[in-house]
């Protein structure tokens, strides 16, 4: 067989992935290895220089140079708020107390994202490695992964690294031969949205209900146990090693100025390439949704696209050429946030659509402050009014309202950007919530209390297959004779419309 | 197993790993298989165990690996093939059903199996 295999010409009209639309535009940072590696085998991570940023840290660099670099390089945290990597980490080095801690947040909670677990799982050296930088960086010989344990593989395949890169000596005692010492402890959390906060997942890594509490102090000067920590997402320690193998310059001219390197996106709903992708900062976010993501399925128009997931907002056709970094996102009414990219069309509801992020949100406050823990009951409450048809003017006074208190008075992110979601969808799409309130229509023909399924009679064959389907039996008629849908009865699932073969029912 | 001292030993370490996988590369076949949570919530175990199957059926030697998820979810599960010396080539969306083909024709018989297959691994990568 050896022979004929490789005598046959056979990949000629075979293409390099590069040239496919799909990974055209990408830059592959933190995801250059996943999909090409076998994470649990440390030594394809080793061939593909992994480890040598840091054996070049502690070799040859001392702590402030690897924290100069991270300054230099201007990597901003991949967690959401954007906040500079490398002066976190001086501020960190600069507190006194000891010990310190180095903590990944891996309690990736927004819906439609998996960019952290895909990392974990596919390049679980890459975390390790830039941990492990970082806890030289700042004078930590500690560190914890909180990763949820609704991510069993992610978790699994980080045990298993640990343990390898124990055993080759890149983690433990006097790491390759230096006098730097560094472990590393997985903390499984039980997936509270909240615990992605910093202040409460450090308290449930203590062992505390994951709740928030005041910041300052930040965890730079008092964190885990009271004592310096170091916070950051499993993107920016991924990408950390990278920075010190190639240097400040390469990664700080990757991207747009004021956010450099690449953006990593998860992207799904209506678009025709869901996946995970990663892209220059700075691209448009045209391009990613129509060329990398190959714009809408069918002949659907795209309507809006979320960005920053449940604690984000919604951008329309009108901002699609808002160049995507973490001030330009800002600027359009969205956020960077972690990186899942939910894309929507036509057939969406926004009404609908911002109340859903909102019952995500206001299920997972903690409760512990009232702006929060009210305030979002309250939210939720007006926007299912809007939806059920019966939502008035006092209903739009009171979001504006409620969501100005939200923000300025709740305790953490959470509470503060939960109204997000609801007032992008207002300030883009208010026709759209006053056409549920006045018209009391939803023009996308989605909000049950607000459409009609009725049967067009010269379009109906008579042929029985939407009485078979009916779930609630609504809809009555002979044998070849139109049938009818008793309103009273129906519940709007909407399934006769899916089975008829001849068009005839019809959504008001 | 090595313990590494200083830089020297992990670039070394480094160069012997990255021969041992090139040899590898040059001399057999490999298959990998997208096995991240994407991939097998699409099916992946399934193709796993076909490719599995089908070579210990067929007497086929190839290296089969498990590696996570590349980015294009929606084409899950996704099955690579390298023969000695060739690139890798990606195949997508792949069900059990479609194994048998893809290691007679292909890994067999060396000529890919374009209606499947979507592009090949820039080397680069």
């Amino acid at each position: 067989m050896g022979n004929r295999l490789r005598t046959a010409g056979m990949v000629n009209r075979m293409l390099p992935y590069t040239t496919l639309p799909f990974y055209e535009k990408q830059v592959r940072i933190a995801l250059r290895n996943c999909g090409i590696i076998d994470p649990e085998n440390i030594d394809e991570y080793i061939a593909r220089d992994g480890y040598l940023a840091l054996a070049r840290a502690l070799g040859e660099m001392t702590s402030d140079d690897v924290i100069g670099t991270m300054k230099d390089s201007g990597l901003r945290g991949r967690g959401g708020a954007g906040f500079a990597t490398g002066i976190k980490w001086e501020f960190c080095r600069r507190s006194r107390a000891t010990p310190k801690f180095v903590i990944c947040n891996a309690d990736e909670g927004d819906p439609g994202a998996f960019m952290d677990r895909s990392i974990l799982e596919g390049d679980p050296h890459s975390v390790i490695e830039g941990m492990a930088i970082a806890g030289y960086a700042i004078g930590a010989s500690e560190g914890y992964v909180y990763c949820r344990a609704e991510y069993p593989l992610a978790i699994s395949h980080l045990k298993t690294a640990i343990a390898q890169a124990q055993e080759y000596g890149l983690l433990g005692e006097n790491m390759l031969g230096s006098d730097f010492s560094f472990e590393l402890h997985i903390k499984e959390g039980a997936g509270a949205f909240v615990c992605g906060e910093e202040t409460a997942l450090m308290a449930s890594v203590e062992g505390r209900r994951g709740e928030p509490r005041p910041r300052p102090p930040f965890p730079a000067a008092s964190g885990l146990w009271n004592k310096p920590s170091n916070v950051n997402n499993v993107k920016s320690y991924a990408i950390t090693p990278q920075i010190i193998l190639k240097g400040a310059d390469w990664f700080s001219n990757i991207g747009s100025p004021k956010s450099p390197g690449t953006a990593i996106f998860a992207l799904t709903g209506k678009i025709q390439n869901t996946g995970l992708i990663e892209v220059p900062m700075g691209i448009p976010l045209r391009e990613i949704i129509f060329d990398v993501g190959g714009g809408i399925p069918g002949d659907k128009q795209f309507k809006a696209v979320q960005t920053g997931g449940p604690l984000g907002g919604c951008l329309p056709t009108s901002a699609l050429d808002t160049r995507v970094d973490f001030d330009s996102l800002v600027e359009a009414g969205a956020t960077m946030g972690s990186g899942g990219m939910i894309v929507v069309d036509e057939d969406t509801c926004m009404v609908e659509f911002a109340r859903y992020f909102l019952t995500f949100a206001s299920a997972e406050s903690c409760g512990k402050c009232v702006p929060c823990r009210i305030g979002g009951q309250r939210l939720l409450e007006a926007l299912t009014r809007i939806t059920e048809g019966i939502g008035t003017d006092q209903d739009l006074e009171d979001i504006d309202r409620i969501s100005r208190n939200m923000k300025e008075a709740s305790l953490c992110a959470l509470g503060q950007l939960t109204p997000g979601p609801v007032l992008a969808a207002l300030r883009f799409f208010r026709e759209e919530f006053e056409a549920h309130i006045y018209d009391k229509k939803c023009p996308a023909k989605v909000c049950k209390g607000l459409i009609a399924y009725s049967i067009i009679a010269e379009k109906c064959e008579g042929c029985m297959v939407c009485i078979r389907n009916c779930t609630s039996d609504a809809i009555t008629g002979a044998k070849r004779q139109p049938h009818v849908i008793d309103i009273e009865k129906c519940s709007r699932c909407g399934i006769c419309t899916t089975v008829c073969k001849f068009d005839a029912i019809e959504v008001n | 197993m090595p313990r590494f001292n200083n830089i020297q030993d992990l670039i070394d370490w480094r160069d012997q790993a990255l021969q041992t996988m090139q040899a590898g590369q040059n001399s057999g076949v490999t298959i990998y298989v997208g096995m991240g949570t994407c991939g097998l919530a699409a099916g992946a175990g399934d193709t796993m165990e076909a490719i599995q199957r089908e070579l210990s059926e067929r007497g086929v030697n190839a290296q089969l690996k498990s590696v996570g998820c590349i980015g294009m979810c929606v084409k899950e599960p996704l099955v690579d093939i390298q023969l000695a010396g060739q690139p890798r080539i990606t195949y997508v969306n792949v069900n059990p059903g479609m194994v048998p083909r893809m290691i007679e024709d292909h890994v067999i018989n060396g000529n890919v199996v374009e209606e499947w297959a979507i592009g090949y691994v820039p080397p680069e990568w």
